[in-house]
């Protein structure tokens, strides 16, 4: 059993919880994810490690209230344990030998864009991170970004802070003004890392994009988050998450995510009459 | 008494067991189990032994149960197998102990099978286990994977006197016996994990949610934790795909993935959260074991069947019983039939499969005749699901993280037949890693042979 040792809620949506995993915290990577289950009924779904702390020997998480699991570990306390949480998985992002880079976050994205920023940061890459958000009142990480990039651009769909515009604008804007970077890291909604990808590619600049596709088991053995990649079919969990953004098809993996749609609201809706009951 | 023919076992209605996922079969009772036994004639000198993979001394337990000695023969059986209310129901025993049967030349062989599974059933309701060593050595040895090899390997060596911690990398141990082979072939509660909390009872401890070449290394666990030996039983579980168009359409699965969602996440008891597709039409391409069990799932859950297969029924390498299984509950068969693409509608799900028909040409190296496309043969299935049953291969992850393990072309652990050793010393290997996907029964024999070639190596050391 793994113990919830803090929780803070980053924005109404948005929530970051410590958990307690040593043998993790020892070897976790900017990049990787891990695999947990609240209870014995629980579904298993994957989450970016998104800070960790090998003294202390804890896991940080940051998930969005999007469905009846997460629902259900946003019920849970500190103090309480969850069923199981395995990892880390998968690659770890690749940060040697790059001079500047452009980090482009999206929404909770950004809960897994910041440590590879902060990794950056630490090892003296430069990085310029861009940050977007729907809204002022759901702008999560903003200072550890600020501290830990050379430029933050924030931007945001209705101007309630930062720029008014899309990641893209922004990112567009620094590469027509003249910045040049070894690589772009986009990390959030498929469609946004989409367009970072068409965008990059017309410049001609490498870019990598974290897939979140739908998982199970998350070490190989089923293929429920395979990709097509470069013609090419992957597996997330083993083979990424992280990969060329421009060999991704991007419209396939969007289709994908989508596949137990009606099923997740139905969960949804149960957990929230349940939720209710137990209110009232 | 017909001695020429099996005493007759009971199974649930073919149209009743189509709609849960209840046992199929049903097990001996104490008086037919006794007259079963009875028409074994206990060879002077019997082939069966020769045909078990862990040679268990099949007359031995058989006479026990004759006479109505059950706990006797479960002390016989134990001495050579770890798991038997697991072997009983899984084993192809039509092409091992009961295919040299002496009784089988003439009528049918005695039902080995059967049998011990009764003993084994009949031990754990009446809470009879393996007894515990009496002595510890103190030595540490290390097993990766929970299923049929590793828990086997484990056994023996806890019996031996070693100190053995089992490494799994999902959240509940016992490998395919948990996530592959369904409920209605082999109960999860019941059966698997009384025999795991057997292995248990010998002082083996089994810690989950640890993933070798990823929260640890074999390196690690020799150098920092003090194992001396290791054993890689982790099985073949990566899935393979046809390579076809349309293959990553929404609706198209793996027959791990269905299998896993199904068997270990529960998704067919609408209490768990873990979802599943049940599809109005599904097509399963392959015809094995898993082929068999993936069908049977979809159709328990409410679906239309076919299996889809390049061969004839007669290469159809799953076992007998389970194809007739399959049959009697109303799965289609679609033999010498190949898919070439998947065909998908505008919403990225699947729609149907365009397939062609097949021909048995030469035989191969394999020695099984090659299917070779019939000219102007093509037609198209009308489907919305398709599980890929096409095989698995062993995961990459352990011999990629490791020093010094070396892996053939196929990606399987090179080990010693003998001693299970690997071309690392101290680490050994056995079952579906080292051979690719095979059976449970040799995935034991392997496990077996690996914890005499750990203690040898460890007594000699």
């Amino acid at each position: 059993m793994f113990r919830i040792i803090k929780k803070k809620e980053l924005n109404p949506t948005v929530t970051l919880m410590e958990v307690e995993a040593p043998l993790i915290a020892k070897k976790a990577q900017p990049g990787q994810f891990v695999i947990l289950r609240t209870d014995e009924g629980g579904e298993r779904i994957p989450l970016t490690i998104a800070d960790y702390n090998r003294e202390q020997g804890t896991v940080t998480i940051i998930y969005q209230i999007v469905g009846a699991t997460t629902r259900i570990l946003n019920s849970m306390s500190v103090g309480d344990c969850l069923q199981d949480f395995v990892g880390p998985l998968g690659r770890p992002t690749v940060t040697e030998g790059k001079k500047k880079v452009a980090v482009v976050g999206g929404g909770v994205g950004c809960a897994i864009a910041y440590p590879v920023v902060k990794k950056f940061h630490e090892q003296g890459t430069k990085v310029h991170a861009i940050i977007g958000f729907r809204s002022n009142e759901l702008v999560i990480l903003e200072e550890e970004f600020r501290s830990n990039s050379s430029k933050l651009v924030l931007m945001s769909d209705d101007g309630s802070c930062g720029e008014k515009g899309l990641v893209t604008d922004a990112l567009k804007k620094l590469i027509e003004s003249g910045e040049q970077y070894d690589e772009v890291i986009t990390i959030g909604p498929l469609i946004m890392m989409k367009y970072v990808s068409m965008l990059t590619k017309q410049y001609g600049i490498k870019t990598v994009a974290s897939m979140n596709p739908i998982m199970i088991d998350g070490t190989g053995m089923c293929g429920g988050c395979r990709l097509s990649v470069g013609g090419k079919t992957q597996f997330a969990c083993v083979d990424g998450p992280e990969f060329n953004g421009h060999e991704i098809d991007f419209d396939e993996a969007i289709a994908r995510s989508d596949m137990y749609k009606e099923f997740e609201q139905k969960k949804q809706d149960e957990a929230c009459k349940l939720y209710q009951k137990e209110v009232s | 008494m017909d001695v020429l023919k099996k005493v007759p076992i009971k199974e649930q209605d073919p149209q009743v067991r189509a709609h849960n996922f209840d046992e199929v079969c049903l097990g001996y009772e104490l008086e037919e189990a006794m007259e079963e036994a009875s028409r074994c004639i206990q060879c002077k000198n019997p082939k069966c032994v020769s045909g078990c993979p862990v040679s268990i001394d099949i007359p031995g337990f058989i006479k026990e149960v004759e006479n109505n000695n059950i706990e006797a023969a479960f002390k016989i059986i134990s001495d050579y197998s770890a798991l038997p209310a697991v072997c009983g129901r899984v084993c192809p025993q039509e092409t091992q102990c009961e295919q040299v049967c002496i009784r089988g030349i003439k009528g049918d062989p005695v039902s080995i099978g059967k049998l011990e599974r009764f003993v084994a059933d009949w031990a754990r309701n009446h809470n009879i286990k393996p007894e515990p060593p009496k002595e510890k050595n103190g030595k540490k040895v290390a097993v990766i994977g929970s299923g049929p090899a590793g828990l086997t390997c484990a056994g023996e060596l806890a019996k031996l006197g070693y100190d053995v911690t089992i490494f799994e990398a999902l959240h509940e141990p016992g490998g395919v016996l948990l996530y592959g082979i369904p409920e209605f072939r082999l109960p999860k509660e019941e059966v698997v994990k009384a025999e795991i909390n057997n292995v248990i009872s010998l002082g083996v401890k089994i810690e989950t949610n640890v993933i070798i070449g990823r929260s640890t290394t074999i390196d690690e666990l020799m150098e920092d934790e003090g194992f001396e030996a290791v054993f890689i039983g982790s099985g073949a579980g990566l899935p393979k795909f046809m390579g076809i168009p349309g293959e990553n359409a929404n609706g198209v699965f793996s027959a791990n993935e269905y299998l896993t969602r199904n068997n270990l996440m529960k998704a067919y008891d609408t209490s768990y959260d873990t979802p599943i597709i049940t599809g109005k039409r599904v097509a399963v391409v392959g015809g094995g074991n898993v082929a068999m069990d993936a069908a049977r799932t979809a159709l328990r859950l409410g679906a239309d069947v076919t299996v889809v297969y390049r061969r004839s029924e007669a290469e159809l390498p799953a076992r007998v019983e389970e194809v007739h299984h399959a049959k009697e509950e109303g799965i289609k068969f679609k033999l010498l039939t190949n898919p070439t693409e998947i065909l998908v509608n505008e919403d990225g799900w699947v729609s149907g499969m365009r397939c062609v028909e097949m021909e048995l040409g030469e035989p191969d190296e394999s020695g099984r005749r090659r299917p070779v496309v019939k000219k102007d043969s093509e037609f198209v299935m009308e489907l919305d699901t398709v599980i890929m049953s096409l095989g698995t291969s062993p995961n990459p992850l352990i011999s990629s993280t490791t020093e010094g393990l070396e892996i053939n072309k196929w990606k399987c652990i090179i080990a010693d037949e003998e001693t299970g050793l690997t071309t690392r010393e101290g680490v050994f290997a056995g079952g579906d890693a080292v051979t690719g996907a095979a059976t449970v029964i040799l995935a034991m024999g392997a496990g077996k042979a690996a914890a005499k070639g750990i203690h040898e190596y460890l007594t000699s050391k």
